[in-house]
């Protein structure tokens, strides 16, 4: 058993960051709820529908109102940059090949790639550059739910930041409500709202603030350790 | 996904044409609202007030929309206004228009012409060209650690060795042995009836044994062994090397050459002839009772037959081929193994690659010995 009692609501709007040791299912939390791995037990609802109880028809409907965010991007290899984003528009949406262009066009251009990344092969680029196309996909759709696997993992620390002011934005503009599995304390601290902890199979859930009080001692060790202290002094400074 | 889909009503007040946009600006009507706006553009007016008062929901797709209307119509020479946009979708709008000022203008790669395909046909000389000339160091390098490791025997890995002729011999014999047989079931059945047309029946098993001792048996085996064994060392060393195990290795001070590729070579080597000797006998015994059923020629009938007309280097010209075509397959499977670059879809393509070219070399190799024993009158 991998999650015992968990309960975590994600507020509309909201980046609810979650942390969790290595081991202690972050990933398989994710995975579970976009429908890729089937709960054995409990409720999952997303915009107040159950993806394992509902039919195909509605499954595939449900799925167009989330993007997903993969740890390197998940792009298809034999496809380029565009026609990687132009997938869920062409699967959902029949538009004219002009507009699906400049739909590609328009996400490239607001995830921050180049523009000659445009005709490129994921194979072509680096890996920050692969994430900012994943997220381009992700959101090609104007999801309302966006699920980023580890955003910032691989990134130097400046790639990172960028990737996590990326997100701020976007999540601000497109006004996203944004679930983040993250090891970075620094992610969380610019961009979460809430933080869920999973430790002992459940989630505690706080803000930052209440993190840091929290007694728990994984919860203390993570946010009080050396990192999370060069972290969090780091980000009180520049404030 | 809400169902009110977007709208846009027009009206006219004077020579300004005003433009009522209201709904769901959202992707999923994007369809309607691209063609009715680009239908403004054939107006003969050239003033217009786009009212966003009514939009209800707006994403970067319908924000897309407004911007590239009003930056379209303005270069054709129009005045454009954009009214009334609700505050909430003030950051969207930004966030778009500030995009807007980058895109890409060119998304897909030129398409094909007729002068790629010439193009085309010289890179791919160009470059198998140059992975012959790769291949034939390779060799090189690969005989050069060969001679290293029989002067100094105790260097040999021999567990690995072992491991090896196991997987590529032991474990091939079931599929090898079934399949070789079946072939001289249908080699004895398609031969006695062409034969009996000339009341040759017997001749039979000369047809069954020449074909199956000098050509089948161990083309058969090596092109299993190419497809099995072949494949299955590109699959590994490739799948070490994205791993980085290879470069470990050779930070280490081990030669890959010396514990990767050798113990497979030489494996090879010491198992195809085997495993061909194998094929041969079971070919031999699917034609033999295949004769036995239809041509009523019994098992110790079919060998005085088969040993007598048979000139003895028959046998030893098809196992003479198989250490050539065992070189092949581990030459091949390694090398293409060690090719991989770091992405795990080198990998499949690799080994697809490996074992085509090894069967490929593996009949061009056979052919080359057929001109050269027929040289010889053997």
């Amino acid at each position: 058993m991998i999650f015992h009692d968990l309960d975590l609501e994600v507020r509309r709007g909201e980046v609810m960051g979650i942390v969790g040791a290595s081991g202690t299912g972050k990933s398989v939390l994710l995975r579970t709820i976009v429908g890729l791995i089937r709960p054995t037990a409990g409720r999952i609802e997303i915009f107040g529908e159950d993806p394992t109880r509902i039919d195909a028809a509605a499954l595939h409907r449900l799925e167009s109102t989330f993007g997903v965010l993969f740890q390197d991007g998940a792009l298809f290899s034999s496809l380029t940059v565009a026609q990687n984003i132009q997938v869920p528009l062409r699967e959902y949406l029949d538009l004219p090949s002009a507009l699906l262009n400049e739909i590609a066009a328009v996400k490239i251009a607001m995830v921050g790639l180049p523009p000659d990344a445009a005709r490129k092969y994921p194979s072509e680029l680096s890996g920050g550059m692969r994430k900012r196309a994943g997220l381009a996909r992700a959101l090609a759709l104007d999801p309302a739910l966006l699920f980023l696997d580890e955003p910032t993992a691989g990134l130097d620390p400046i790639a990172a930041a960028d990737f996590d002011s990326l997100i701020a934005d976007l999540q601000r503009s497109m006004r996203l409500t944004v679930f983040l599995v993250t090891h970075d304390i620094d992610s969380l601290n610019t961009i979460a709202d809430r933080i869920a902890a999973l430790v002992d199979k459940r989630t505690r859930v706080g803000t930052m603030a209440d993190m840091l009080g929290d007694e728990h001692p994984w919860i203390h060790e993570y946010f009080h350790g050396p990192r999370g202290r060069a972290a969090l002094a780091a980000a009180k400074e520049s404030s | 996904m809400a169902a009110a889909a977007g709208w846009i009503s027009t009206s006219r007040a004077g020579d300004r044409l005003i433009v009522a946009a209201g709904g769901n600006w959202v992707v999923t009507a994007s369809r309607d609202l691209d063609r009715q706006l680009r239908a403004l553009a054939a107006l003969d007016i050239r003033s217009l007030v786009l009212d966003l008062t009514k939009i209800e929901v707006l994403d970067s797709t319908g924000a897309w929309l407004v911007l590239r209307t009003q930056q379209e119509l303005t270069a054709a020479g129009w005045t454009v206004a954009v009214e009334n946009l609700a505050p909430v979708f003030e950051p969207l709008m930004r966030q778009v228009s500030e995009s807007g000022k980058t895109l890409p203008t060119v998304l897909h790669p030129p398409p094909r012409r007729f002068g790629d395909l010439v193009a085309r046909i010289g890179r791919v000389t160009v470059a198998q060209i140059a992975r012959g000339a790769e291949l034939l160091s390779f060799l090189g390098l690969v005989c050069i650690t060969a001679l290293r490791i029989l002067r100094h025997p105790s260097r040999l890995r021999l567990i690995s060795l072992v491991n090896h002729m196991e997987q590529t011999g032991v474990d091939a014999l079931p599929v090898v042995g079934l399949l070789s047989l079946l072939v001289g079931v249908v080699f004895a059945f398609q031969g006695a009836d062409q034969l009996r047309q000339f009341g040759a029946e017997i001749y039979t098993v000369n047809l069954l044994g020449i074909a199956i001792l000098r050509e089948l048996g161990v083309l058969l085996a090596a092109i299993i062994l190419a497809g099995r064994s072949g494949s299955a060392f590109t699959a590994a060393i490739g799948t070490m090397k994205v791993n980085e195990e290879v470069d470990a290795m050779q930070v280490l001070g081990l030669d890959p050459i010396e514990v990767l590729v050798l113990p497979r070579l030489f494996a090879l080597l010491l198992t195809l002839p085997l495993v061909a000797f194998f094929a041969n006998i079971m070919g031999l015994l699917g034609g033999a009772i295949m004769c036995w059923a239809t041509l009523d020629i019994t098992i110790p009938g079919f060998l005085r037959q088969l040993r007598s007309p048979l000139p003895g280097w028959t046998f030893w010209i098809g196992v003479l081929k198989a250490p050539a075509f065992a070189g092949i397959i581990a030459l091949i499977g390694c090398y293409e193994g060690l090719r991989v670059s770091r992405s795990a879809e080198s990998v499949g393509r690799l080994t697809t690659r490996s074992v085509v070219e090894s069967i490929f070399l593996i009949i061009i190799a056979d052919a080359a010995f057929s001109i050269i024993f027929s040289y010889l009158k053997i």
